[in-house]
């Protein structure tokens, strides 16, 4: 099933990659989604003998941060790697045509793949006033996104926007900005964050190519494998906050030493995102927000990411794992113990029997003399 | 049952003959102890635990600032985790939990943050207990004050306390007391407690007894889910951070009990949730020991009296018994006769 | 008497003709006095522990129990038991009952021995046992504190003690003139040797009023000091009616002559104990917590128990004939004296209760130094009714010299 000569053959020609490097991507992804060892050679395979996945990559109400973060990430060639490994059929951004040449383009591609491609959204979707506040080639987001997503294996919605509105839809939210979960009325798989970290979204590409199904997610359509610890369980200011050291504005003694940034409103401790884990951009330690020195302001979730103020405190999340608190009643002191029980027996024992026996004798006696006086 | 003068005698005369003479001897002056009240200048703390995050910055503020060891009860050495207070931990940040813990504040699959510390009661009862003056209640701000150089170790502030608040050290030959006296240090340099200096939130609040209650009665009357704006460090340090109004239960913890506390507590779940003690007596148990024993012993007019009452009988009982001078508590004339 | 440690002629002259009292004589070391000295030596060594390493080396005291068997036994109940100087010194001399006094020495020596040993006990359980002197020190001292009129009156009656029993001593050590002047005002001693433990005795029970609700109802009422007063003069005479037996059947006396005056006493206790016992329910009774007597759990057992031992003597002392009867009378005694213990147990631990989640009993180590310290107290009783004229003269083995 596996052959190394053929694997080698192709990266050699799809990839322009010696074959260390293609093994270590997919180690590299293999890792991020927590898979277990072996998984590598699996999407090593599927990367090189499955047929490339036909991807439709739609823009709506976004700032195409998303696609800038993907392009941004700097392992070898990734971008060319995600080129190669899907089938970019469609990408305003990416693509060299436009016009009608690219709309043409989509509908080929649907119609050639159709129940096969995946559907990435980036940006929400307004739906306010029949959704007249964003078109792409005289269609309405609405219209392009039940038209896409009806023939889509897979939908995937990157950036905060599409998860859930994102910022658009912050209040007032004037355009009705709508995540395209919400707007389908189906979960997807939702790829939040302002923006999103790369690996996170390829990694999701990468678990359907290789095993054809999306990785499993939480209740907001968040792969597990990149949102179930809170950035304040990995991050590295950390034990300054546990030890009560904290930034009190930016630029102040606290925050130059690195203090926790708790007290300007970091949200760390309410934001589920592995960001202090596989950072941003490759270029080592502290490569994140936090690590730079502003606040997480809880991009990857909903009511908090460009709801909340950014001073506001943020409240404490996921606080159930007991062994950090002593509860209000704990057990303490001792109880008897084995030889305590023993001596307190011997004692009392002791007492009680001499005294019985002593009354007993007594007793005794005093009827010997009652019968003594009366015989 | 709280002990008035009134009450301890009519207790007393209720029962039977016995305890009605020992009432009739009760004299005059001894008047029954009240409360004391709050200092002029009385300082404290405002405990919120709706606003308490668990970070328990303040224990390792206060750690430092006290110059205290870290207490390992998990045998790992690593991490200070005190399970209560102790005679090495002067506050503690201590959790409720009940079900599924999903909802801070609540008492129904919900969880909230307990601070243990002393309160520093208005009317203390370790202050009362305490035999040579170790334990102070300061006259100007009612901080309650230890000093190990007047200690004699006896623990009896430790189980007088009804808030199990001062710890004794166990583990050394020279021990002593151990408890929270609100940073005196500190407040001598103008700082004030560490505790209130490090929360992150303002859930632990330092200001005058006034303006706390000011802030308590404000806090009380907002609109839960409302926006609003809650100090930190200090009631009036203008160091603010705004979030939704929390839902307070209707009881300010140590506003009346046993006698009314400096340190006061806000939350969101009932306090008997919290393994505080609920039902405590508005008299303090301090102002009930003091009555009893000033009824007894005030100005010592009823030892007096007994005491010439028992001189005069032995007195008595001497001359009736003895002629001559060599008189002592064996020799009786009237003893059995010597069969030696 | 060959092993006599004393001269002989000292030993003779402290066994003044005129007194009704004689040394038994006879050898200290026999097995008993050697376990006892056993018992000693191992209490010595938790001893050392405790002052190298502190309290919590030895004794399973804490911080929600921080006062164990070395207050409750060493302390508040052991002064219990040495109350029989007081309870005879009561009747004695103030109720001037002269046909006690034979009974006044030997309880006089074992409260001397008690409130001695009470009072070195306090010394290994302080935690600052070098600060001690602090509590009877103006400018330290605390006169609200209850601890502080039960610390002041202990120390205070121990000397008072001494000065009561140094007649012996200073006769012994040629203080002729000294010993006539203290004679002309020994009544003064006699009567603080009554009102000092009457004070303490009841403040024992004072000390728990400011725990307040950390009482159980059963036990926590302001009428503790009468309580624990009227607990602790019956203690002192059962006391004296155990001593005696125990002096008969342990040096082989004959006891006849004492019977009557502990039939007396037999009835004193039964009147006093029947009083305690209506105070006690009726407080109860006042106070609505009678209703607690048996939903308390381990509470209302201990609660009940308690009753049962103090019922126990006033039914059994209201019969004359049994009054009569040594055998009756140690019965009842010892019925007595274990509610009396449990009493204290019960009010200062099982009834404490100042939180959830704490938990004491004592340590084995814990107990072996209380139990050392009452073989201490029982050698000291054994050397002193051996070797100095201690109980009344009757004995056929102190004549046979």
């Amino acid at each position: 099933m596996y052959d190394d000569t053929q694997i080698s053959r192709e990266i050699a020609n799809r990839f322009d990659l010696d074959r260390r490097d293609f093994l270590k991507f997919c180690a590299a992804m293999a890792a991020t989604m927590g898979l277990p060892k072996g998984a590598e050679a699996q999407i090593a395979q599927a990367i090189t003998v499955k047929e490339r996945p036909s991807v439709i990559w739609l823009h709506f109400q976004e700032c195409t941060g998303c696609t800038e973060s993907m392009l941004r990430a700097e392992h070898p060639t990734i971008e060319k790697l995600i080129m190669e490994i899907i089938s970019l059929d469609y990408h305003e951004t990416l693509f060299a045509a436009a016009g009608h040449q690219v709309e043409a383009a989509r509908e080929a591609a649907m119609k050639k793949n159709w129940g096969k491609y995946v559907l990435v959204v980036e940006g929400a979707i307004p739906v306010k006033d029949g959704g007249v506040y964003c078109k792409v080639g005289g269609k309405t987001a609405m219209q392009l996104t039940k038209e896409c997503a009806e023939g889509a294996a897979a939908v995937i919605a990157i950036g905060s926007c599409a998860s859930w509105g994102g910022m658009p839809s912050t209040p007032p939210n004037p355009t009705g900005a709508t995540g395209v979960g919400e707007f389908l009325g189906k979960p997807v798989v939702t790829i939040p964050g302002c923006p999103p970290n790369p690996y996170n979204f390829l990694s999701t590409v990468v678990h359907f190519l290789t095993f054809g199904a999306l990785p499993a997610v939480d209740d907001k359509g968040r792969p597990k494998f990149a949102y179930s610890r809170l950035i304040h369980e990995n991050c590295e200011r950390r034990a300054h906050f546990d030890a009560g050291r904290f930034a009190l504005e930016f630029g102040d003694e606290g925050h130059r030493k690195g203090y926790c940034l708790y007290k300007l409103g970091c949200k760390g401790p309410e934001t589920y995102a592995n960001c202090p884990a596989i950072l941003f951009n490759d270029v080592g330690s502290g490569s994140w927000p936090v690590g730079t020195g502003h606040p997480c302001i809880g991009c990857t979730e909903k009511h908090i990411g460009f709801e909340k103020p950014i001073h506001a405190l943020a409240n404490l999340e996921n606080q159930r794992p007991p062994a950090g608190y002593p509860r209000v009643v704990e057990e303490q002191g001792a109880g008897a113990s084995i030889g305590a029980l023993a001596t307190v027996a011997a004692v009392g024992g002791l007492a009680i029997g001499a005294g019985a026996k002593l009354v007993g004798n007594l007793g005794k006696s005093e009827s010997d003399q009652d019968s003594g006086k009366q015989g | 049952m709280s002990i008035t003068r009134r009450n301890f005698l009519r207790a007393a005369a209720s029962g039977t003959a016995a305890a009605a003479a020992c009432a009739a001897l009760t004299p005059g002056p001894a008047e029954a102890r009240e409360n004391h009240k709050v200092p002029d200048k009385a300082i404290g703390l405002l405990y919120d635990s709706t606003l308490c995050i668990g970070c328990k910055a303040c224990m390792s503020g206060c750690k430092e600032a006290n110059n205290l060891p870290l207490e390992d009860t998990i045998g790992e050495k690593l991490w200070d985790t005190p399970l209560e207070l102790s005679g090495k931990t002067y506050t503690v940040i201590k959790i409720y939990q009940h079900g599924t813990m999903a909802n801070k504040d609540k008492a129904e699959n919900g969880f909230a943050h307990l601070k243990r510390q002393c309160l520093h009661c208005v009317d203390p009862s370790c202050v009362s207990a305490c035999p040579v003056s170790a334990m102070q209640k300061r006259a100007e701000d009612g901080v309650v004050t230890y000093n190990k150089d007047a200690c004699i170790g006896c623990r009896y502030c430790v189980a007088a306390c009804p808030f199990g608040v001062p710890q004794f050290q166990y583990d050394t030959p020279k021990p002593e007391i151990a408890k929270c006296q609100l940073c005196k240090h500190r407040l001598a340099e103008g700082k004030i407690p560490a505790c209130a200096q490090q929360c992150p939130t303002g859930a632990t609040l330092f200001g005058s007894y006034p303006a706390l209650s000011e802030e308590i009665e404000r806090r009380r009357a907002l609109k839960p889910g409302e926006p609003a704006l809650f100090p930190r460090r200090t009631v009036d340090s203008g160091d603010t951070h705004e979030r939704a109004a929390p839902e307070y239960v209707d009881y300010v913890y140590g506003q009346k009990d046993a006698g009314g506390t400096q340190v006061r507590y806000l939350s969101g779940v009932p306090f008997d949730k919290l393994a505080l003690p609920m039902g405590l007596p508005d008299r303090s148990y301090a102002a009930d020991s003091e009555t009893l024993q000033h009824t007894l012993y005030g100005g010592l007019i009823l030892p007096g009296v007994a005491l010439a009452g028992l001189v005069a009988a032995a007195w008595k009982g001497s001359k009736d018994h003895h002629d001559d001078d060599d008189f002592d508590m064996f020799d009786h004339p009237e003893g059995g006769k010597h069969h030696g | 008497m060959v092993n006599h440690p004393i001269p002989s002629e000292v030993a003779n002259r402290l066994r003044k003709p005129k007194a009704g009292h004689a040394a038994i004589g006879g050898s200290l070391i026999s097995p008993f006095t050697l376990v006892l000295g056993a018992l000693v030596v191992v209490a010595m060594y938790f001893l050392g522990q405790r002052f190298m390493y502190g309290l919590g080396a030895v004794t399973n005291i804490n911080n929600g129990y921080p006062w164990g068997v070395w207050v409750v036994w060493d302390v508040v109940i052991a002064t219990g038991f040495a109350c029989g100087g007081y309870a005879m010194a009561l009747v004695t001399y103030i109720l001037n009952r002269g046909e006690y006094h034979h009974l006044v020495r030997p309880a006089l020596t074992a409260s001397l021995f008690g409130y001695s040993l009470g009072g070195a006990s306090v010394l290994i359980d302080l935690g600052r046992y070098w600060n001690f002197w602090h509590i009877l020190w103006p400018g330290y001292a605390q006169p609200g504190s209850v601890m502080f009129e039960v610390a002041a009156c202990i120390s205070l009656y121990i000397l008072v003690l001494w000065i009561e029993f140094s007649p012996a001593f200073l006769e012994h050590f040629g203080f002729k003139q000294l010993k006539a002047k203290l004679s002309k005002v020994m009544f003064v001693f006699i009567g603080l040797g009554v009102l000092l433990p009457t004070m303490h005795q009841s403040s024992l029970g004072s000390l728990l009023v400011v725990y307040g609700y950390q009482i159980h109802p059963l036990w926590q009422t302001p009428l503790l000091p009468l309580l624990f007063l009227l607990t602790a003069v019956c203690m002192g005479f059962a006391v004296v009616i155990l001593e005696a037996t125990l002096a008969a059947v342990g040096f082989k006396r004959d006891i006849n002559a004492e019977l009557p005056m502990l039939s007396k006493i037999g009835k004193i206790i039964m009147g006093t104990v029947a009083a305690y016992l209506v105070i006690r329910l009726g407080d109860l009774v006042v106070r609505g917590a009678i209703f607690q007597v048996f939903t308390s759990g381990v509470k209302s057992v201990m609660f009940l128990i308690e009753m049962a031992v103090f019922v126990y003597p006033v039914v059994v002392l209201s019969s004359p004939a049994n009054r009569r009867k040594l055998s009756k009378l140690l019965a009842a005694a010892l019925s007595m004296l274990t509610g009396a213990v449990l009493y204290r147990i019960d009010a200062f631990l099982v009834a404490y209760d100042t939180g959830p989640g704490w938990h004491y009993f004592p340590s084995a180590p814990e107990m072996l130094v209380t139990i050392g310290v009452i073989a201490i107290e029982v050698l000291a009783y054994i050397v002193f009714v051996r070797k100095f004229p201690i109980l009344p003269g009757h004995s056929s083995t102190a004549a046979a010299e």
